[in-house]
């Protein structure tokens, strides 16, 4: 078309006139409106949310306040509610998976992207991204017949043996614990970490490593100074994306973590979490007032979600400085 | 534009139909498989629709009190307060019953059933037993070789009618147990492990030698745990049953004006087993639209015959007892819509 249009431009006749600015800009209008409104729909529905938690919690916060957040009493029947265990599971659950996920799973995406010929690279990622699509009820149950007998006999006697010097690692084992939680929460975002990290990593450019290889680098050592530091907002971003999941997530930690509203040093006892909290006791919660404190759970839970990530948004601004991918993205 | 208002027709015309011979309900989870079992073959037998949601006695009690279903289901029931906050429009209607029996773990003593009364219950459940060697536990079961081993309690972790009906038990035998936990669906418990729903306590008790928990009768049977014999009232140790559990509610005596609100857990009678409880439809003694007042009284008058409670024992759920069936039909004539009694047929 184009190698003739100048021979074309002179035979033909007149052009079809160009639609109307008119119309065209009429169309534009109705699509940039449906599209701000999606857009505003997000702030409203989450405006709702808020309010609605708030709405709810009413009652317990006019009754129990702040103090609600530091006590641990949990008694349905004299209608006494404080939060502070399962604030505390929740936050401890979340960061054992963390421990046990991330050095995992960028470990597998530096090995897809650096490493690994490239025949497995594909089939591995997909079958890691794979763990993200099975239900949480589903880890729950492998987690119920599987991981605890695992845990129960194998791994937490010999955590006991060799780290028992450590309060971490003391105490009875039965099986449900927050260290089971963690396990499963680990396995759950695992993927959500290793896809992202892999991306951000893939996005390095090549001439990074070229740079750190021509200079006599290691391929280790091009990419612990070259590859990741330029990654490393990215990665960062990739670890709160797991952090969220791991927060929120209700149903296969309420089925391992043991459901006591308990504060342990142990990992070996049983904890809660709020959103296991909420999963249980909702549907039977006959009082007003245990309503009431169950809505300022999902609040407090809803709080504890948005300052963690508050957090971690500036840690990448402050990271971001002179690091390439990702740093914009997030 | 055509074609979409004749989808539009068409689809209005499909919703025509429901609201004509349907009821609405919701509550508990317990009774569900009956009620759907019951509501199905009423449906064929008269062609009138209940759709019943099992989202929980409290979110039953819930949306009975605010008048967003025809009737509620409830396996506690409504207290004080919240018979107020209705005004006292509320029958509590008695469908079947249900029973709570206490599993363990101890392989060592094949099949031999321990023997369990309510205070040694509440001193496991209070966390003062914790071997299974201890004297109260062997002064039971004299001649039970019972294992030198850590006693590991399992209770519900979610809301749960089964966990009422046992705390409901273990609240008569201590005042303590009355003073710092209490009866509800859910209790601050004192010691021990939650699973999430019968299954869970299950699968807690099963994989940790020398766990203790309990679950609901039916659960118990179908999965073949095993259970421990409960000392009623008159002192027999007795084997949780469908006969043993109707037993408990014929052994209840109950006045002719009763609200049927009333606990059978510790029920007099040789043969009752102790740990059992009614689960409840709730109804309006007053009902806003004659019509639907009229469906939910024929259901009723459907439910308490001996072949629709026949259908409960085939699911393992205990028929109510003669007695209970009887003070039933004598109260469903009171019932009223818009202060006019409702017609029978």
């Amino acid at each position: 078309m184009t190698t003739t249009l100048a021979s074309e431009s002179v035979t033909q006749p007149p052009a079809p006139e160009p639609p109307s600015l008119e119309l065209a800009s009429y169309g534009d209008r109705v699509f940039r409106w449906i599209l701000t409104l999606g857009a505003v729909s997000i702030p409203v529905l989450l405006g709702f949310l808020v309010y609605e938690l708030w709405v709810g919690a009413r009652l317990a916060i006019a009754k129990f306040g702040l103090e609600f957040v530091t006590t641990s009493t949990w008694d349905p029947v004299a209608e006494q509610f404080g939060a502070f265990p399962l604030i505390f599971g929740t936050l401890v659950s979340s960061v054992v998976a963390l421990v046990i996920a991330v050095p995992l799973s960028l470990g597998v995406a530096i090995y897809l992207t650096e490493f690994a010929p490239k025949s497995v690279r594909q089939p591995v990622a997909f079958l890691i991204s794979l763990l993200a699509a099975i239900p949480s009820v589903v880890y729950g149950l492998w987690g119920i017949f599987v991981l605890i007998p695992i845990l129960r006999t194998g791994a937490f006697p010999f955590l006991r043996d060799a780290f028992g010097f450590l309060p971490l690692f003391q105490g009875p084992i039965y099986g449900p614990s927050m260290l089971s939680a963690g396990i499963i929460l680990a396995i759950m975002v695992m993927p959500y970490i290793m896809s992202v990290s892999r991306e951000v990593l893939l996005a390095v450019p090549d001439t990074q490593r070229e740079a750190a290889l021509a200079l006599g680098a290691t391929r280790w050592e091009a990419v612990i100074t070259a590859v990741l530091p330029y990654a490393r907002s990215g990665v960062i971003g990739a670890v709160i994306l797991g952090l969220g999941r791991a927060l929120g997530e209700t149903m296969a930690v309420t089925m391992l973590i043991g459901n006591r509203h308990e504060i342990a040093a142990s990992l070996f006892a049983p904890g809660y979490t709020m959103a296991a909290a909420i999963a249980n006791e909702f549907s039977e919660a006959v009082g007003d007032m245990h309503l009431s404190a169950l809505a300022y759970v999902a609040f407090l839970l809803f709080v504890v979600t948005v300052l963690v990530n508050a957090a971690a948004r500036l840690l990448i601004w402050r990271v971001a400085r002179g690091s390439g991918v990702g740093s914009k993205a997030l | 534009m055509r074609t979409f208002r004749l989808v539009l027709t068409g689809t209005l015309a499909l919703a025509a139909p429901l609201g004509a011979q349907t009821l609405t309900g919701a509550g508990a989870t317990f009774p569900n498989p009956i009620y759907t079992k019951w509501f199905d073959a009423y449906s064929k037998q008269t062609g009138i629709q209940i759709n019943y949601q099992s989202i929980g006695s409290g979110g039953g009690i819930r949306q009975f009190t605010e008048g967003t279903v025809d009737f509620g289901a409830t396996d506690g029931p409504m207290n004080e307060s919240q018979i107020a906050a209705v005004n006292g429009n509320v029958l509590h209607v008695p469908t079947v019953l249900g029973a709570v029996v206490v599993t363990y773990n101890l392989p060592t003593l094949g099949d031999t059933k321990l023997r369990f009364d309510g205070t040694l219950l509440v001193d496991i459940f209070m966390g003062r037993v914790t071997k299974w060697s201890d004297k109260r536990i062997a002064a039971l079961n004299p001649g039970v070789k019972l294992p030198d081993i850590d006693l590991i309690v399992v209770h519900r972790s979610d809301g749960s009618g089964t966990t009422y009906v046992f705390t409901d038990f273990l609240n008569k035998f201590s005042r303590e147990w009355r003073d710092k936990v209490g009866f509800a669906t859910s209790v601050n418990w004192p010691v021990g492990l939650g699973g999430k729903g019968n299954e869970g306590v299950t699968q807690q008790v099963k994989q940790v030698e020398g766990a203790v928990g309990y679950v609901e009768l039916i659960y118990a049977i179908s999965n073949q745990l095993p259970y421990a014999l409960i000392e009623n009232a008159e002192g027999q140790f007795v084997q949780p049953s469908l006969e043993s559990v109707t037993a408990a509610a014929a052994g209840t005596k109950l006045k002719a004006d009763t609200d049927f609100r009333v606990s059978i857990t510790n029920a007099e009678g040789a043969a009752s087993y102790p740990i059992a409880s009614f689960t409840w439809l709730l109804v309006r003694k007053d009902g806003k639209d004659a019509a639907k007042a009229k469906r939910i009284k024929d259901f009723l008058t459907w439910m308490i015959t001996p072949k629709a409670q026949a259908m409960a024992a085939e699911l393992h759920y205990a028929p109510l007892p003669k007695a209970v069936v009887s003070l039933v039909e004598s109260r469903l004539p009171t019932l009223k819509a818009g202060g006019k009694a409702v017609a029978s047929n």
